[in-house]
């Protein structure tokens, strides 16, 4: 027990204490004046809102992906249904590279989607693109395991009820869905904000345009302006403290709901 | 009377027509039409082949693009070959690490009560959610040469950071959950009637432990070591801040793979990448096989 | 609402649930489908709700086809084993269910329904349930939600899977009744299904009895306990002594011994007597149609039961009267007071 405790303290809270230690040696107005620099805040705000509309892209595709993978039989289910990993499992920067080279100008991706005018490769689309990817995993395998438990009775009793079968869907399999599928957002976020070594190749990094704020981090860090480095990390650290505490509660909730047999 | 009959008679045609609907009908109640599955597998096939089959099979394809000869010389180059060692040794010290206190921890977790259970689950999940460029960076401000422990270090001449300890720290850092997180469901559920039996039959801490709890979770034991080693093996962020990028020396294959790409040696890059995207075919497969394992094994408790 | 249920048969690969199913049920009834699990009662209720369909037959409501139709469009109040309440929605809005999804053009207005949901929520008796979860209420609580729910659609027929099948015995017995004043009260055609023959009997007016996919008899309760018409039923309800008789030269033998009873009207060959374990009678050693030795006496309330071991070698158990008491040790005469002869083994 005793053991434990020091070996946590010593791996996780001894390091993140340091964190805020350091932070504590910068005054408000430091801290202030780094956040709301030019860069800073354009660095977290595509950060935050690539990682945001990438998580929505999630939940709908993942929705659909969960969707045919549960209820469909069609060749090719079982491989679909194991490759919805790879993007947890591929190394980020394997991921990071591989993505480069698909939407490139000249690549697989790249060359139709040049053709029509649409630039992906160290654009803006090209962060959202890579963040879609390390995404994935998140909707699909919190959604997944939920859906296969609802009870084929409920949906039998909505359709002699009347209920069409878009009635069903919306009304009762949706909302039973509901907090598995914000957990999912909140996760494919949260990895989204913090994702590194596969956005950092796509992403063309151009300062305020297309420059993710871990990046920002790890270019103070190389200038030695670690007061900068920690203000960010510190704004970073407690939005995935606040996300993971939203999803803790909201499984909680949910379970509350659940044991209805 | 009579006019049902005729009515029976008359209607054969509508009533072959009312079966067809029927056919339609019948499956609708917990499906939906045909062309709308088919334009929901179509879209989840294609989305997942985009997103995810195409940049794997890039990877190999660029790989071997100059062929299997300039694929195997890029792997045999001297800083390619360094860094699959270095890899291999930062996962076996973190793997090996983990092991211990993931297993330690889980232990405590699951079979005891105390309080602030909550705040170590919290803590031991933290690692997924931070940014591993964030667990990078608590090194460099706790070893860095302006970081608390900098100055004692440099007076006592220990190099942590740029170099193999602090490389070994950050990825056990990131990949501390994996065992730990693996292993505590499982060791709820079997809860400790059994560990209880065996020490009520005589056996010691250690012998409980090792003769009745092991066994119990060993599929779950490897599973973990396999996604904390897939992780390890595969950590970009944390290692790139921590690791001072030393060519031959500091450099980890997922940092070879980003040096070598933006020297515009695709060939290269991509043959390091391909060993880390089989590493990671390799561990979905093996997955695969222990989740099986694990529902076996979860199955035979139940019955 | 009249159903017709003719000659239908449904395949679960080669297995057959239903094989040749006919059945008639009148407006008003309430019927029980009887039989152990895998007879085939659970698949007929949900060919005639909509939910399956069979591969031969036909089904009709007051004399239309009424396969043609979906579930949807049937009518039909079906109340699940497992409820299937919506565990999202309030008791309230899961009532409501029904009546919010019409279609528009026929959809009543907010207030019709509320009305309408307090109205069936008085019904059931749970007005004061309307806004728990369902994981909020007792089992015996969201059998009757789901009975309201399925209630509010105006069924033109009321189907019940297992009702009561997921409840302790106490509630069962509450609900039993309830639910036979509840059906005289709305008088909805209703069929449900059971592998309790208590609760068939208790509840029903008429009884289906079904066995691998057939219907073996059709009766009121007292014609199904009272003359069974095959031996499934006579052994399936109602507790029986069954033995192994051989029917021969007017005479009728267990093992080796001819019993004192009239084979008259039964065909030669191996057969089974069935006799309530009640309608045994006992007498003196030497009276009646079996002698055997007492081996064992217990005393439930007003019965004794006691285990007999026939001088043919069976080994059965009888009820009797209180009013004589009978020692383990004491040979007694056995004479069936009513017994039924079924062909074959």
């Amino acid at each position: 027990m005793g053991l434990t405790l020091s070996w946590l303290t010593l791996i996780i809270l001894i390091p993140l204490a340091g964190l805020f230690l350091k932070s504590l040696e910068l005054s408000p107005e430091q801290f202030w004046n780094i956040l709301s620099s030019r860069r800073t805040l354009n660095a977290l705000r595509v950060s935050f809102g690539l990682a945001f509309a990438a998580a929505c892209v999630n939940l709908v595709m993942g929705s659909i992906i969960v969707w045919a993978l549960v209820r469909y039989r069609f060749p090719g289910r079982r491989i679909f249904d194991a490759i919805v990993d790879v993007p947890f499992a591929l190394p980020t920067a394997v991921a990071g590279v591989a993505l480069t080279a698909l939407f490139a100008e000249k690549g697989w991706l790249g060359a139709p989607l040049a053709a029509l005018g649409i630039k992906v490769a160290f654009t803006p689309v090209g962060i959202f693109v890579a963040m879609i990817f390390i995404g994935i995993p998140f909707v699909v395998r919190t959604v997944q395991p939920v859906l296969q438990d609802i009870d084929p009775e409920i949906e039998e009793a909505a359709g002699s009820l009347g209920a069409s079968r878009w009635q069903t869907i919306i009304r009762v399999i949706l909302p039973s869905l509901g907090p598995a599928l914000l957990t999912g957002l909140a996760l494919a976020f949260a990895r989204a904000v913090g994702e590194y070594g596969s956005v950092i190749f796509i992403a063309g990094n151009l300062p305020n345009v297309s420059e993710i704020a871990p990046l920002l981090i790890v270019i103070r860090l190389s200038e030695f302006r670690y007061a900068d480095a920690t203000a960010i990390a510190v704004v970073m650290l407690v939005v995935s403290f606040v996300i993971i505490f939203a999803v803790n509660r909201l499984q909680r909730w949910a379970q509350s709901r659940i044991p209805v047999r | 009377m009579t006019m049902q009959i005729a009515d029976s008679v008359s209607l054969s045609a509508p009533d072959a027509r009312a079966r067809a609907h029927a056919a339609a009908a019948r499956n609708n109640l917990r499906t939906e039409p045909k062309a709308v599955r088919i334009v929901i597998i179509a879209l989840a096939v294609i989305f997942l082949t985009m997103f995810v089959v195409l940049p794997l099979a890039l990877v190999f394809a660029q790989a071997f693009s100059r062929g299997v000869l300039a694929y195997l010389s890029a792997l045999a180059d001297p800083e390619a070959l360094s860094a699959i060692k270095l890899t291999l040794v930062v996962a076996a010290i973190s793997v090996g690490l983990n092991l211990v206190f993931g297993l330690v921890a889980a232990w405590a977790i699951a079979k005891f009560e105390f309080s602030g259970k909550t705040f170590l689950i919290t803590l031991i999940d933290l690692p997924f959610s931070v940014s591993p460029v964030i667990s990078g960076l608590v090194f460099v401000l706790l070893f860095g040469a302006q970081g608390y422990f900098g100055g004692w270090l440099r007076d006592h001449d220990i190099q942590i950071l740029f170099a193999v300890p602090g490389i070994a720290l950050a990825t056990t850092f990131v990949t501390f959950p994996f065992v730990a997180r693996a292993l505590i469901p499982l060791m709820q559920e079997q809860g400790t009637q059994e560990e209880e039996a065996a020490i009520s039959l005589g056996a010691s801490g250690l012998q409980t432990f090792f003769r009745v709890t092991l066994p119990n979770i060993k599929w779950g034991v490897l599973y973990g070591v396999l996604l904390c080693n897939a992780r390890a093996m595969g950590e970009f962020g944390a290692v790139s801040v921590v690791s001072g990028h030393i060519r031959g020396e500091t450099n980890t294959m997922p940092l070879l793979v980003e040096i070598l790409y933006n020297e515009y040696q695709f060939v290269a890059a991509f043959a390091i990448a391909s060993l880390l995207a089989m590493l990671a075919l390799i561990t979905l497969i093996a997955k695969t096989v222990l989740e099986n394992h694990l529902d076996e094994g979860h199955d035979a408790s139940e019955h | 609402m009249s159903i017709e249920v003719r000659n239908l048969v449904k395949k679960f690969g080669s297995f057959k649930a239903l094989d040749g199913v006919d059945l008639k049920v009148d407006n008003g009834e309430l019927l029980a489908l009887l039989g152990p699990s895998g007879s085939g009662k659970t698949t007929l209720l949900r060919i005639v709700a909509g939910l399956d369909w069979p591969d031969s037959g036909e089904v009709s409501f007051n004399g239309e086809d009424a396969l043609a139709q979906g579930a949807r469009e049937r009518h039909v109040g079906f109340v699940f084993q497992h409820y299937a309440l919506f565990r999202h929605m309030t008791v309230f809005e899961n009532v409501a269910f029904g009546l919010r999804v019409q279609p528009r053009a026929i959809r009543k207005d907010e207030a019709t329904i509320r009305a309408r949901v307090k109205e069936l929520l008085d019904l059931v008796q749970l007005d004061w349930l309307a806004d728990r979860y369902p994981s909020q209420l007792s089992g015996g609580q969201r059998q009757r939600i789901a009975l309201a729910r399925a209630l509010a659609i105006e069924p033109r027929i009321l189907l019940l899977d297992e009702p009561f099948g997921a409840l302790d015995a106490k509630v069962r017995k509450e609900l039993r009744k309830w639910l036979r004043s509840l059906h005289h009260e709305i008088n909805v055609t209703s069929i449900f299904v059971t592998h309790d023959q208590e609760e068939a009997l208790e509840v029903a007016n008429r009884v289906v009895v079904m066995d691998k996919g057939k219907i073996e008899q059709i009766g009121s309760p007292d014609d199904v306990y009272e003359s069974p018409a095959t031996a499934f039923v006579h052994s399936f309800i109602g507790e029986s002594i069954e033995l192994p008789v051989l029917i021969a030269d007017g005479l009728i033998t267990l093992g080796d011994r001819p019993l004192r009873l009239a084979a008259d009207g039964h065909a030669p060959g191996a057969s089974r007597l069935f006799v309530r374990r009640h309608d045994m009678l006992v007498g003196p050693p030497g009276s009646g149609a079996f002698e055997g030795a007492v081996r064992h006496v217990r005393n439930f309330g007003p019965v004794q039961r006691a285990e007999v071991a026939l001088s043919g070698g069976e080994t059965i158990e009888i009820d009797a009267p209180r009013d004589r008491e009978l020692r383990a040790g004491d040979t007694i005469g056995l004479e069936p007071r009513r017994y039924r002869i079924f062909a074959g083994t």
